[in-house]
């Protein structure tokens, strides 16, 4: 087998690189293999190393599972437990905006590349009739910077993952009011391997499967900002892209 | 005094007396309501919005033809029209007046489409959302007028 090379969704935080690190050596000694972690800068970028097949086992944003499953044959093995991709779309704390149905059809929002996030967040705008033909969205690397622009009264809102929100420090969160919040629950990131490491995965599942039994597994999992890792099924993977499917066209 | 009953009948011609209120129940903000069908619409799965929306309890849904929900206010048609797409294998998207056990009603905007597993349809997968209100006002408009002509032919 050649040493196949491990990779994170972009829109993974600054904060848990260290720990995917700490993942990738726990995990290749479990496994007996070497892996190379390779990261991405952009979503883009990504996208085309897998069409490249560059890449065996990827911790995936759902909307790019999709892909990853019906058009390259990947598997997705695992999940984060009780974790799943929720968005926030937040106004400025002074703004006179109460709820989506006060925001102009030309809304303007600060967004990231995330496109699970970006993706729920534009369904969530759908009942003022906001559409993403009438949205005019400005692209910001971070949800940092997102955060800056909402304050700066340069856009009307904000799509944030919840997570990142809600890990935003507290003086940012303080001028910043949260119109609503996704509790969709059935959208996640996944784990998913190449079809060539087809007669790997239920190595792999196992170990994932006793990663919270070992010490420092769970070491790892924690500077992963998770638990334990949930293993899947084929079907609930195939679920979760029926599910996105119905959202994306 | 008008009774709160109503007779529905199936497309398979079974009939049903459903009870009918005229109070609308606001969409659950930031969900998404989830179910999965058989290949004849019996009812295989459903998230716990759809539960509370329905106003059923989850043992009385699965099992069920999805029909359960029907709004007598909803023309057949527009079922039609959503069979004869997702039986093609194509998706079907609608404004749906639905009914909960209670008689009142809430409106979704749903988008339905087949499971399709190793080329062949196994099922299918709904998702509503909140629907826009002003679409919400236009349909109501145009269902009124469907059912109209249904009830003239
Ligand atoms: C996945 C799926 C979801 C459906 N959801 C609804 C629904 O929410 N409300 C509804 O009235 N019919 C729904 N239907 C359509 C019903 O199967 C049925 O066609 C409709 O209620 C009309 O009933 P009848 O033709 O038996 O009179 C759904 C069908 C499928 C396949």
């Amino acid at each position: 087998m050649m040493r196949p090379v491990m990779t994170i969704s972009p829109d993974i935080g600054p904060d848990r690189i260290a720990g995917w690190y700490i993942f990738n050596t726990w995990l290749q000694k479990q496994w007996g293999h070497p892996i190379r972690l390779e990261l991405f800068p952009s979503f883009q970028k990504q996208r085309e190393a897998i069409q490249r097949d560059e890449i065996g086992i990827i911790y995936a944003n759902p909307f790019d599972a999709a892909m990853l499953v019906r058009e390259k044959g990947f598997k997705a093995i695992a999940a984060a437990v009780g974790k799943s991709d929720e968005a926030v779309i937040a106004v400025n704390v002074d703004s006179s905006v109460k709820c989506i149905e006060d925001l102009p059809i030309t809304c303007r929002a600060a967004v990231t590349e995330a496109p699970d996030v970006n993706t729920i967040s534009s369904i969530l705008l759908e009942p003022a009739d906001i559409t993403r033909q009438t949205l005019q969205s400005v692209i910001a690397d971070t949800y940092v910077v997102v955060a800056k622009l909402v304050l700066q009264g340069k856009v009307d809102v904000g799509f944030f993952l919840a997570e990142a929100y809600d890990g935003l420090s507290r003086v940012v969160r303080s001028q910043l009011r949260e119109l609503l919040r996704s509790q969709i629950y059935d959208i996640r990131h996944v784990l998913l391997v190449e079809p060539h490491l087809q007669a790997e995965y239920e190595t792999l599942k196992t170990i994932l499967a006793n990663m919270s039994s070992d010490a420092k597994g769970r070491d790892a999992l924690h500077n992963l900002g998770f638990t334990d890792w949930e293993i899947l099924q084929q079907e609930d993977t195939e679920f979760m892209i029926d599910l996105m499917d119905t959202l994306v066209t | 005094m008008i009774s709160p009953f109503v007779q529905l009948i199936y497309h398979d011609g079974t009939m049903r007396e459903v009870l009918i209120k005229n109070e609308e129940i606001p969409f659950p903000e930031g969900k998404l309501i989830v179910s999965r069908t058989d290949l004849a619409g019996i009812i295989t799965h459903c998230n716990p919005s759809f539960i509370e929306m329905s106003g059923y309890q989850h043992e009385e849904l699965i099992g069920r033809p999805h029909h359960i929900l029907r709004h007598p206010d909803m023309p057949a048609a527009a079922f039609q029209d959503l069979w004869d797409t997702i039986q093609q294998g194509k998706q079907w998207h609608g404004y749906v007046k639905n009914l909960r056990k209670d008689g009142c009603f809430y409106w979704v905007y749903a988008t339905v489409i087949p499971n399709i597993r190793d080329g062949s349809i196994i099922g299918y997968t709904s998702v509503r959302r909140k629907p826009s209100r002003a679409k919400v006002q236009e349909c109501i408009q145009l269902y009124a007028q469907m059912n109209e002509a249904g009830a003239a032919v």
